[in-house]
């Protein structure tokens, strides 16, 4: 079995779910409770969002747990949009965001904010410039990814927050749930950014849990109340486990980083090179340090994307369409789309994203696999 | 030191068939349900299975199921969500003054937009009257909000009563069943409820996984918006193995089981009042001790000993017990329960505990509390009349 669809999920890591299970035993308490099991329970709860605080370098007191990516964005989105309403309702974004960002704008859109969607180019990139233009005086909110999930592309942050450094009191938001463990640091610790949003799921740490990086003296409104849990900003039992089980598994994708995102990087190329030799094949995730070294988006033109994942399936490899949050409608990608990619190319595109545990070998079988596939479809087709 | 944990109201260790269940998830179906590949396929029945379990634990559609991250979530959702959907038909709404924070904290979030609240008051057992809410009730409620069983007493409240009456009524009728959902029989349908929030890891199940019912062609603005997950109602890939480990701690409780815990708390509050009235402490019970009521939770106010010297005194003889309710995160504020009951002046309000007790509890775990509390008032007590004596 060869799993190379990374970026839609990928698999706990054994001592991760170790932590889990072991905190879950032995550490079960309320972390609001007074006494010791309570207490126990909370300094594990506060442990962990110290060892987060520290791989990330920022203080604990920025670090906020939430049920994964999705929460993170529509709090930050939305909580911004309701701290900041008296000053100004007009937010801007791009075309390519995660569905968690673009439908939260769609809410906003509903409750009277105006959005502007910035388009991206060919290659899938936001221009700086542009987004400089859209800035006007009511703009509180700029919400742009670190890392397109769908085709990989980086976005350019650096010179976004040069742009924002005019403009101090807009929020800066950055989806990073595609950014983390893959050598972006440099990245994702631009000091403009207001805040970050991450997910435990997409770095071998359990699913429901997820945190967000908020600038100290950022203001927010809270996103769920209740019992006044992160501070009030975030009500509800913290889930202890996975809490600790994620700080584990961020220091582990941390360890040897590097190294680790220079391997996938690696094999991405391999796949590229090799691909690319067919000629009816469009490459849209490019081998340069714009992209993310784990996404490789292509096509094989003429065969549709779902069609190309269930004949990999067949051999026991698992990519995808586009995303998986988009797969189940087989609709066409929203990131391929504002590229200007027209519609039967965007149709057939399919991707195939890697983890630190991917080797170069099973990226042989796979392009065995992708040989034969092609040459199937070619000689259908011919 | 022996530790023994009588703070299951709070939170419940997970059932080791739980764990297991959820290792197995993790470890070897980890797909992402919205993946069209076999990964994903066999998410998606996981999540189907374990979505028809609950459903039926409360006589609901499995399409009226959306998991969320608890029970906050879920009140959050169905009471601020539903309100913002409803206001063209009206702005007042109708709960209680001893709901769960979630609740009261959402329904001041939508007093600070305009809405009306009528917070119906309770006798000095903790529950509320039908004609109070009766009187409450007007042709622009929206929205009534009422919880199955109270978190601090266990008094439960007259949902059934309160769906009758609703019955030709236009507001939608939520009830936070976070306490009472697996203890209490619950059936959606004939108790004419609309919304219901859960929490698993009140039942042996995980932390942070729950689930709202919502009633099918109900009108609420999704809380957390992106992918379509759970019918476009809660997005956000699907927590696969926390929600098949809360469709296990389910599963652990069938109507045979739920009705054996009911009875054995009870005995184990009849086995705390015997040994106090035998040691001729002085206490009085903070609700009741009729078998209606949740008994899980028991409040004892242990008259003349401060709560804090309590709670202090049995921490440090290994007793995890509860001054009120956990989820007011660490804080030492006095009971916003016990003050509706008796008044904020009452020595109630500073001289009780909250005892609970979980599937894992024995009786002789009860005893040797119940002998510990009787020492720590006994010393206690001894101690303030020698000084006031002195």
């Amino acid at each position: 079995m060869i799993y190379f669809d990374n970026s839609a999920t990928t698999k706990i890591d054994d001592s991760v779910l170790q932590t889990y299970v072991k905190v879950s035993q032995s550490f079960f308490g309320n972390p609001s409770s007074l006494h010791r099991v309570g207490e126990q329970a909370n300094t594990i709860l506060q442990q962990s969002r110290q060892q987060i605080a520290d791989l990330m370098h920022v203080l604990p007191e920025e670090i906020y747990f939430t049920s994964g990516g999705t929460e993170g964005d529509n709090w930050i989105i939305k909580g911004t949009a309701m701290e900041k309403a008296p000053f100004g309702k007009h937010i801007i974004t791009s075309q390519i965001e995660h569905p968690a960002v673009i439908n939260s704008m769609k809410q906003l859109e509903r409750l009277g904010f105006e959005i502007t969607y910035l388009p991206v180019d060919h290659a899938g990139f936001v221009n700086p410039k542009t987004l400089a233009q859209a800035i006007r005086p009511d703009t509180i909110l700029v919400s742009i990814m670190a890392v397109n999930n769908e085709i990989g592309a980086i976005q350019p942050i650096h010179e976004i927050a040069h742009v924002l450094a005019d403009y101090p009191s807009i929020h800066f938001h950055v989806d990073a749930v595609q950014a983390i463990g893959k050598n972006l640091d440099q990245l994702l610790h631009e000091p403009r950014i207001d805040f970050l949003t991450f997910s435990g799921h997409k770095f071998h740490a359990p699913r429901g849990i997820g945190f967000v990086y908020a600038k100290k003296h950022r203001l927010l409104q809270p996103y769920m109340t209740g019992g006044g849990q992160e501070k009030d900003m975030r009500s509800g039992t913290e889930n202890t486990p996975a809490i600790a089980a994620m700080a584990r598994a961020l220091r582990l994708v941390k360890t040897d980083e590097a190294k680790k995102a220079a391997a996938q990087a690696a094999i991405k190329k391999y796949l590229v090179t090799e691909i690319s030799k067919m000629p009816n094949i469009r490459i849209f995730s490019q081998m340069n340090d714009q992209f993310a070294p784990h996404i490789l988006c292509f096509s094989i033109l003429g065969v549709r994307g779902e069609t190309i994942v269930h004949a990999f399936e067949d051999k026991d490899i698992y990519i995808s369409t586009t995303s998986a949050c988009s797969s189940k409608k087989g609709e066409e990608s929203s990131t391929l789309k504002a590229m200007g990619t027209p519609k039967t190319i965007a149709e057939s595109a399919v991707r195939v994203s890697l983890d630190e545990h991917n080797t170069m070998a099973e990226a042989r079988d796979f392009v065995a696999a992708f040989h034969e596939i092609y040459h199937h479809f070619e000689k259908l087709y011919a | 030191m022996e530790h023994i944990y009588l703070d299951n109201a709070a939170t419940t260790p997970m059932a080791p068939e739980v764990i297991a269940e959820m290792t197995d998830q993790m470890a070897h179906d980890f797909g992402n349900a919205s993946s069209t590949h076999y990964f994903g396929r066999t998410a998606r029945a996981v999540l189907d299975e374990s979505r028809h379990i609950i459903a039926q634990s409360i006589h609901a559609k499995d399409d009226e199921i959306i998991f969320t991250s608890g029970g906050s979530e879920s009140d959050n959702t169905a009471i601020v969500q539903t309100a913002l959907a409803n206001q063209a038909k009206g702005k007042h709404i109708i709960s209680t003054q001893v709901e769960h924070p979630a609740v009261l904290k959402s329904l001041a979030y939508l007093e600070s937009l305009g809405f009306e609240v009528t917070y119906l008051p309770v006798d000095k057992t903790n529950h509320i009257a039908l004609a109070d809410f009766k009187a409450a009730l007007r042709p622009d409620t929206i929205l009534v909000t009422v919880m199955m069983g109270n978190n601090e007493t266990g008094a439960r409240m007259p949902i059934q009563e309160i769906g009758a009456l609703l019955q030709n009524h236009q507001a939608v009728f939520h009830t936070d069943a976070v306490q009472a959902y697996g203890l209490l029989p619950i059936d959606v349908e004939k108790m004419h409820i609309d919304l219901l929030s859960t929490s698993a890891h009140k039942i042996n199940g995980p932390k942070f996984i729950g689930f709202l019912y919502a009633r099918t062609g109900l009108n609420f603005m999704p809380l957390v918006k992106g992918g379509e997950q759970e019918h476009k109602r809660r997005a956000g890939t699907e927590n696969i193995p926390a929600i098949a480990g809360f469709a296990k701690a389910v599963t652990l409780i069938d109507d045979t089981e739920r009705a054996n815990r009911q009875s054995k708390y009870h005995q184990f509050k009849l086995q705390i009042t015997q040994a106090l009235d035998a040691a001729g402490i002085d206490y009085g019970i903070n609700g009741t001790l009729a078998t209606d009521d949740l008994q899980h939770v028991m409040n004892i106010w242990l008259k003349g000993v401060p709560t804090n010297v309590l709670q202090m005194n049995l921490d440090l003889a290994g007793f995890a017990i509860s001054g009120g309710s956990a989820c007011t995160a660490g804080s030492l504020e006095p009971s916003h329960v016990l003050t509706a009951m008796y008044g904020s002046d009452a020595p109630q309000v500073a001289e009780s505990i909250r005892v609970s007790f979980g599937a894992q509890t024995t009786p002789e775990e009860v005893a040797k509390f119940s002998e510990q509390l009787i020492q720590s008032v006994k010393s206690y007590l001894t101690k303030q009349k020698s000084k006031i004596g002195g």
